[in-house]
């Protein structure tokens, strides 16, 4: 079996002098996904953060290969159109920004601003940087909040695509995904 | 890296943000007259120093839009992300900054001095001291203005961490203009200079880092 694309080796995290995760070890090779789950702040978000390398472990390690996250904070130029602030993100990846649009069923707000997005398109826009971009490894943080049936259909086929072409899935969800065989892994 | 420097021109001029401390350095050229009365040699010899004085205060007004709402909205989380160093980020910052100030600011010194009936030679000695001062200046800026970042309401703290730092850009620029180049202030206001831009994206860099905490 080849390298996993995401190693946790006895994790450790604390915030804010809390410990939320202890000796947590997980590893996800190619076309593997795992779900995080747990009552709200139990450090589902945070595990995310440290797997992203945005967070330093108190103990253990991460090993993983190139990622994406997609989280609640949007990180895209507000006063931009949505197809030209998408397109900064895809040329840092060198890839084509519309087909993370496409995919997402949003290329025709290409040409609205992010400002007017409501939250669903906010989201949709979100995961479709994650689409546009090459990473192997999906962070995934409540990828479903704010998307209507039809949108969590896309998401769905969208992660069985990527776990098919070998890509691995990291997520932390309150709700279904529709991630078959996904591993569960409860916090707290 | 030249994808990231245009981003930080197109934020820095959208909305006229850019043009801010143009004004504002061009009102103090104009208030300054009114403060210490018509006089013409005398507006010719403190011209300059206060031009120095306004540039720097000029330089400190877009702190707080540098780098807070980048990390508020999670644009340094993704840059992480995608492979680009905190440091490479700085520098971005830094060079995007000071192309939104240095060379508008230079060019503004112009009406300026006009306004403050400087000699052309204490002009020209103004337009070099700027030109060597600027990048210090913007580097610092940027420094403080990741140092701040994860602070609510933090501009009047950046000014009180940035002003007593830029005061050998001051001294030196100052002096650069009342004297020449006697005493090597051209050379020492480089140096400053050249420091501040070299320190700051490694200060920024990692005040980023540890703003994430």
């Amino acid at each position: 079996m080849s390298a996993p694309l995401l190693r946790l080796d006895e994790v450790t995290l604390s915030r804010g002098g809390r410990r939320l995760v202890t000796g947590l070890s997980l590893a996800l090779g190619a076309g593997e996904a795992a779900v995080l789950t747990g009552p709200n702040g139990v450090g589902k978000s945070s595990l995310i953060r440290l797997v992203a390398g945005l967070l330093r472990a108190e103990a253990g390690a991460v090993e993983r290969t190139g990622a994406a996250l997609a989280d609640d904070q949007l990180a895209l130029d507000a006063r931009l159109r949505l197809g030209a602030a998408l397109a900064f993100w895809a040329r840092l990846s060198g890839r084509e920004p519309a087909a993370g649009l496409a995919a997402m069923g949003i290329d025709h707000l290409a040409d609205v601003p992010v400002r007017m997005l409501s939250t669903g398109q906010r989201k949709r826009a979100a995961l479709a940087r994650v689409v546009a971009s090459d990473a192997p490894l999906w962070l995934l943080d409540e990828p479903a909040n704010g998307l209507d049936t039809e949108g969590r259909g896309r998401l769905a086929a969208l992660m069985a695509a990527h776990l098919a072409g070998g890509g691995a899935i990291l997520a932390a969800t309150h709700q279904p995904l529709g991630l078959e065989r996904a591993r569960e892994v409860a916090l707290g | 890296m030249i994808a990231l420097v245009a981003r930080e021109l197109r934020l820095a001029w959208a909305g006229g943000a850019a043009v801010l401390p143009l004004v504002f350095f061009l009102l103090v050229a104009t208030l300054f007259p009114f403060a210490v009365g018509p006089d013409g040699p005398l507006l010719a010899r403190t011209g300059g120093g206060a031009l120095w004085m306004a540039a720097l205060l000029s330089a400190l007004l877009p702190v707080d839009r540098l780098v807070a709402p980048d990390r508020a909205a999670g644009v340094l989380d993704q840059l992480a992300l995608h492979g680009v160093s905190e440091e490479a980020v700085a520098v971005a910052k830094l060079a995007g900054h000071w192309l939104s100030f240095g060379p508008p600011l230079m060019l503004a010194a112009l009406p300026a001095a006009a306004l403050l009936k400087l000699p052309a030679d204490v002009l020209a000695r103004l337009e070099i001291g700027l030109a060597l001062g600027t990048p210090g200046l913007a580097g610092l800026t940027v420094a403080v203005a990741a140092l701040t970042a994860s602070l609510r309401r933090s501009g009047a703290l950046a000014g009180l961490l940035l002003l007593p730092l830029a005061v050998p850009l001051l001294i030196f620029g100052a002096g650069l203009v009342e004297r020449g180049n006697a005493q090597g202030a051209p050379q020492l206001l480089a140096a400053v200079s050249l420091l501040f831009v070299a320190g700051a994206p490694f200060v920024a860099g990692a005040a980023i880092r540890a703003g994430r905490e």
